[in-house]
């Protein structure tokens, strides 16, 4: 019985994480449409940047994380107008390539300029503190700060999309990104402003993950996968679906992880193709 | 009477296929005008090009003595000219006043906010947390006309409000357009429906084949001139 609370107790805080990167890519395609590959590389290339921060500038850890989401939110802002929006059609094609290109690209100029060493963040011991609860169930701070992020990251998009005159325009550019130019929204904008806040959450998710563990420049694809599976699980364009596609991976990988210690991402996958499989339409489909 | 909007030999097109050649339209400050010609003469594409979602030269649409013409259509608005769209193009994943409320997007202020748009068409009160695109086809068309008078326009340009409407909502629709013009806003109607469009205007343009090949006093104008600029050939 214990054995079974603590699975799914490290299950939860596991898919906490994952949910978390999975919510900028449940974000963009909610409001546009648009697959980005280059979603994990993403996140590695903020962790690098953090730890540009941090181990190179010697910044506080405080400060960075401010500059961290300031540069995050600029540079997803500038992304999209500049380059992004160029090829953001019905067409799904085009953008897929230069996403997959951008992977590429973040990944060697990574290497290039960190080598392939992987970084962690430095925090004074706070990853491995935590409170042991009856039953010899171990929550660790930082996996329970992981999920406090998560859960109000999440209530904070829902927000967002369902009572501001942004999330408005958000739901009005996905459904017809023509119209909403007649009642004065720029699609354009509304797409960078999106892929802003999706940079913002990426920021959020790369400095949790690179705490937690140490990151190299080629991890990208592997956490474009797990934010695929989470979005994909929860069902497109909702992020409660999200939240709970995030947590089925991590309580599946956990599973995995006691039977045996080469089994985790594999059940996480099989869970995965068993979700497509049932249930296509994901958990939760649809946008509030 | 002062112009408002005039446009001076404006072109547009989609692509390689040109619409419209050299239309020269005036409306006027409080004048109601309607454009009137058979489908495909250009009337929606004139409609798209003033509303900017087809770019023109910039001075072959002149508003308030200004050239609007390259402007994109998400400043347009803001400016003061707003879009009905033919088939109302509501967005489905918002509710009714959502819809409404999208409308004050760009923030001009004004007499038109929600309470009178719902004061306007009483229908739509009690079904604004309804999603938008659940109602009836006269209600989507009153949300329509409501979104668009939220921007409090100068300019309200109404694309086919009758398109696959029962004659008796059109009617009800229709009679809704003198409150809404009162307070001296103009509007340009696009309607099939010829007779309709001449009762509610006090001038016409009749295009053809992306030409104006009649313009007059709505209230004058010979059923057999229409006819021939309508149709393009001898009755």
């Amino acid at each position: 019985m214990t054995t079974l609370i603590n699975i799914l107790v490290q299950g939860v805080l596991l898919g906490a994480l994952y949910a978390l990167f999975a919510m900028g890519q449940s974000l963009v395609f909610g409001v546009m449409r648009l697959t980005n590959i280059a979603h994990g590389d993403f996140i590695v290339l903020l962790v690098f940047v953090l730890f540009a921060l941090t181990a190179m500038a010697h910044l506080p850890l405080m400060a960075a994380l401010v500059l961290l989401v300031a540069i995050a939110f600029a540079a997803g802002y500038a992304l999209q107008y500049v380059l992004l929006n160029r090829v953001s059609s019905r067409d799904p094609l085009p953008s897929l390539m230069v996403t997959f290109g951008l992977s590429i690209v973040i990944q060697n100029v990574l290497q290039e300029l960190f080598s392939a060493d992987p970084r962690a963040i430095a925090t004074g011991g706070f990853e491995s503190q935590g409170v042991l609860l009856p039953g010899g169930i171990n929550v660790g701070y930082l996996p329970l700060l992981t999920l406090l992020a998560t859960v109000a990251v999440t209530f904070a998009l829902q927000w967002l999309f369902g009572r501001t005159a942004l999330g408005r325009a958000f739901r009005a550019t996905s459904d017809d990104r023509e119209t909403v130019q007649l009642v004065g929204v720029s699609h354009r904008r509304t797409y960078a402003l999106a892929m802003a806040i999706a940079f913002v959450l990426i920021a959020v998710a790369a400095a949790l993950y690179a705490t937690r563990t140490a990151v190299s420049p080629s991890d990208g694809p592997a956490l474009l996968l797990y934010a695929f599976e989470a979005v994909i699980i929860g069902g497109m364009g909702s992020f409660w679906g999200t939240f709970l596609g995030g947590m089925a991976l991590g309580v599946a990988q956990q599973a995995g992880f006691y039977f045996d210690p080469g089994w985790g991402i594999w059940l996480g996958h099989v869970m995965f193709l068993a979700v497509l499989v049932a249930r296509p339409q994901g958990l939760l489909p649809k946008t509030a | 009477m002062t112009t408002l909007l005039q446009t001076q030999g404006l072109t547009a097109g989609y692509g390689d296929f040109q619409a419209l050649f050299g239309i020269d339209v005036a409306v006027g400050a409080g004048e109601v005008i309607a454009l009137i010609g058979a489908n495909g003469a250009g009337k929606s594409t004139f409609l798209k090009a003033i509303a900017g979602l087809l770019r023109a030269a910039p001075g072959q649409v002149i508003y308030k003595g200004a050239p609007i013409g390259s402007l994109p259509a998400a400043r347009i608005v803001g400016k003061g000219i707003a879009l009905v769209p033919e088939g109302r193009r509501l967005f489905p994943s918002l509710s009714v006043e959502e819809n409404l409320q999208l409308g004050a997007y760009c923030g001009r202020p004004g007499r038109w906010n929600l309470e009178t748009v719902l004061e306007l068409f009483p229908a739509l009160r009690e079904r604004r947390h309804h999603p938008a695109t659940a109602l009836s086809g006269g209600q989507q068309q009153m949300v329509a006309i409501g979104r668009a008078l939220m921007s409090n326009p100068e300019l309200l340009m109404c694309d086919e409000l009758s398109l696959g409407l029962a004659p008796v909502v059109v009617r009800e629709i229709y009679a809704a357009l003198p409150a809404i013009v009162a307070d001296g806003m103009s509007a340009i109607i696009v309607e099939q429906d010829v007779r309709l469009a001449r009762q509610v205007s006090s001038r016409f343009y009749c295009f053809q084949e992306g030409r104006v090949s009649l313009e007059g006093e709505s209230a004058s104008a010979s059923d057999e001139a229409i006819t021939q600029a309508y149709f393009g050939v001898q009755a």
